[in-house]
């Protein structure tokens, strides 16, 4: 695994590297005039935001705001990414994506964030690989007068102005327990089939859904398993099918993860358990589809990464104009989503997970 | 070996006996994972009764189909001391290419066929840079496997082909079969005998043997060397290519990451299944017995209860065995040629 990606994060501290001498040049050509006047500016609003959040200050235009996802060209992101584009074209601002190939390139994420200093984008918009890794990079962005926005995945909390929740983890939790309950009649063996036994998404989100099994009205549902099938389709396979030798009784399985559950779903629907076996969790409704259509699965639910890379661009956008700056209990209006108020630790979170089942998946393609 | 001219009078009985007792050695190191394989099952069977009912029986095949196919065209490259290292990311830009012509509803027989040539593709390239470049072929494949793996992320970006993109047909292809025999494990089982044959009565077949053993002897006796590695890599390529289809029909689900490093498991499979990394021994059998059990594996710890952590460390294991107990075969088998030979020389001395 770590001689594949060296190469790589060569290539992209080489990227780095060339493009920071290629801005430096630009720089050094460039009038003094024009950099002073953009450092003023930069340093005004930073000082002002600093003292006090101003929620009707106009939506400042020609504005940078870079994506950098975990990986790109990855499915998901993409989707996400395309979202917040939408978003901040539409308030008149400039849309850059950045990224590395790999989703575990934690050195290539941290040249990328230096890069984007070094341009002197208005706000970055970050899904971090690591919540402790960027933490340098990115202060030393804020400190040059840069927004920082985690959405996805957080970083910890003071190494970003704003995080950009796609759910709240609770919800998220409790809400798969009760789709999977209601399938199976509050009654029966369920089973959990989660990514590796590292991911911290899924095992606060698995926490919660042991939380929400403690309920009186769940007290039929017992718990039996919590497999790892570590995001690969042929390891998601196996472990499935030693949850359903194991557990011959077994009415359902729960998979957080959205690897995890195209996985398990492929597997069911070409196996003796179609239809006998329920499967809920996380998923997009491109990979459900045939699925949800051949009737192996009934119901799933995912958060819109379009509406959370979009949720993103505006509280980028947000924070560099000075409406916000990220401290709990500011509201500010992101477009046509209506208004979001900054929650604790600086979190902004999108809403409840939305549900899809065989009457509205044709209405989503992502 | 029968070739040369002088000793031939006293030679032939000699050879035979020779290799028939290197026949038996390496049917017995065949045996031996054959062996293992089946007491691991039949104790997994005793643990939990529903393992191999006829689902169980049929999953375990289909878990292993594609690794056998991928380790049998690897085991033709390994047994030329050569390796290939870019089947993981053939195998993903195949299954890409198969999904995206089935998605733009291609009859899913030139699909697979598409793959394959494909595959033979890769296999080209890597064949001609390792026989006409002499350049180590695991720096080579390397270099391939980033090169297609970039050519895979160019091509397809972020996109990807879902279960919804594929004919039905084609999917219950993946997963249906005759009982508990699946179609995909009667295809692979043609593939490994037809591998099988070939190597071992073809002329060419064998001259990939004497390749590995020693490459010099082998260009002196007048193997075509170059031709013959380039065959070995194309049987490789087109193998990974078939393997990328049936994964696309077996699993529904491809993006650019797939098949990522899958050419380790793949190294695994080979080994364990006692394909010598030195070259020259070793059959496509034990490759796919090493492919089998090393999948089995994988399919007995989550059926018995075992955490998936264990899977690794005990995949590690079994390699460090296996080579353990290839190093201790072949001092052997050594030692019984160099005393067969001693005695050889003093028959012809006394005669």
């Amino acid at each position: 695994m770590s001689y594949r990606t060296a190469p790589a994060r060569r290539a992209a501290a080489a990227v780095a590297v060339v493009a920071a001498v290629a801005i430096g040049a630009t720089a050094c050509g460039g009038t003094t005039k024009k950099s002073t006047d953009s450092d003023s500016t930069k340093s005004g609003s930073g000082s002002s935001a600093a003292a006090s959040a101003n929620p009707s200050a106009p939506i400042k235009k020609g504005l940078t705001i870079a994506y950098l996802p975990k990986q790109v060209n990855n499915p998901y992101f993409t989707i996400s990414d395309n979202g917040g584009k939408k978003a901040v074209e539409a308030l008149g601002e400039k849309y850059k994506e950045v990224g590395t190939s790999s989703g575990t390139d934690t050195a290539g994420q941290v040249s990328y964030v230096n890069t984007l200093t070094q341009q002197q984008a208005s706000a970055i918009a970050v899904s971090a690989q690591d919540p402790g890794a960027l933490c340098t990079a990115l202060n030393q962005a804020r400190k040059n007068g840069v927004k920082v926005v985690t959405y996805d995945s957080d970083t910890n909390t003071n190494c970003r102005d704003a995080f950009v929740s796609q759910a709240s983890a609770e919800d998220l939790g409790r809400t798969e327990v009760q789709l999977m309950a209601k399938q199976i009649g509050n009654k029966g063996q369920i089973a959990i089939l989660s990514a590796a036994q590292t991911a911290t998404n899924q095992n606060t989100w698995i926490d919660f859904m042991k939380d929400e099994l403690k309920k009186p009205e769940y007290k039929d549902i017992q718990l039996v398993k919590v497999a790892y099938g570590n995001d690969d389709a042929q390891a998601s396979f196996q472990q499935t099918q030693g949850l359903l030798q194991q557990y011959p009784n077994l009415k359902g399985i729960i998979s957080p993860t959205t690897v995890g559950i195209k996985a398990a779903a492929q597997y069911l629907s070409g196996s003796k358990y179609k239809g006998k076996v329920q499967l809920t969790g996380l998923g997009t409704p491109n990979d459900m589809r045939a699925y949800v259509t051949n009737g192996t699965v009934q119901s799933f639910e995912l958060w819109d990464p379009a509406k959370l890379g979009a949720l993103a661009g505006y509280t980028a956008v947000a924070l560099a104009s000075g409406q916000i700056t990220g401290a709990p209990g500011e509201t500010f209006t992101a477009g046509d989503m209506g208004s979001y108020t900054i929650g604790k630790d600086s979190t902004v979170v999108l809403g409840k997970p939305t549900v899809f089942d065989k009457s509205n998946i044709d209405q989503y393609h992502f | 070996m029968t070739m040369t001219a002088k000793p031939a009078s006293a030679a032939p009985p000699e050879a035979a006996s020779t290799s028939g007792f290197l026949d038996r050695v390496l049917k017995v190191r065949e045996l031996a994972i054959l062996v293992v394989l089946v007491l691991m099952l039949l104790a997994t069977q005793l643990d939990n009764h529903a393992f191999l009912s006829e689902q169980g029986i049929k999953d375990l095949l289909l878990n292993a189909t594609i690794l056998v196919l991928v380790a049998v065209g690897q085991a033709t490259v390994v047994i030329t001391r050569n390796v290939d290292l870019s089947v993981g990311s053939t195998m993903g830009i195949t299954a890409f290419a198969a999904g995206e012509f089935l998605r733009g509803g291609g009859n899913p027989l030139v699909g697979v066929l598409i793959a394959i040539a494909l595959g033979i593709g890769f296999g080209v390239v890597n064949g001609l840079l390792v026989s006409l470049g002499q350049v180590p072929a695991l720096v080579v494949t390397l270099g391939t496997l980033y090169i297609i793996r970039g050519l895979d992320s160019i091509w397809f970006g972020s996109k990807q082909i879902t279960a919804a993109d594929l004919p039905s047909g084609f999917a219950d292809f993946g997963h249906n079969g005759f009982g508990a025999v699946p179609y995909l494990a009667l295809l692979t089982a043609v593939v490994l005998i037809v591998a099988a044959y070939y190597l071992r009565s073809y002329r060419s077949g064998r001259d990939l043997y004497a390749l590995g053993s020693s490459p010099e002897a082998a260009r002196l006796a007048g193997v075509p060397v170059r031709k013959r590695i380039l065959t070995a890599y194309i049987v490789c390529g087109a193998l990974a290519g078939l393997a990328g289809a049936l994964y696309l029909a077996r699993f529904g689900n491809v993006d650019s990451g797939t098949g990522n490093g899958y050419e380790l498991t793949v190294v695994s499979a080979v080994v364990v299944g006692g394909v010598a990394f030195t070259g020259g021994s070793g059959s496509v059998y034990g490759a796919a017995l090493g492919a089998l059990l090393l999948t089995s594996i994988n399919s007995v710890l989550p059926s018995i209860g075992v955490s998936s952590v264990w899977v690794q460390a005990i995949d590690g294991i079994l390699l460090l065995l296996a080579i353990a107990v290839d190093r201790v075969v072949a001092l052997r088998v050594a030692a019984v040629l160099r005393k067969r030979a001693a005695q050889t020389r003093s028959a012809i001395h006394h005669a």
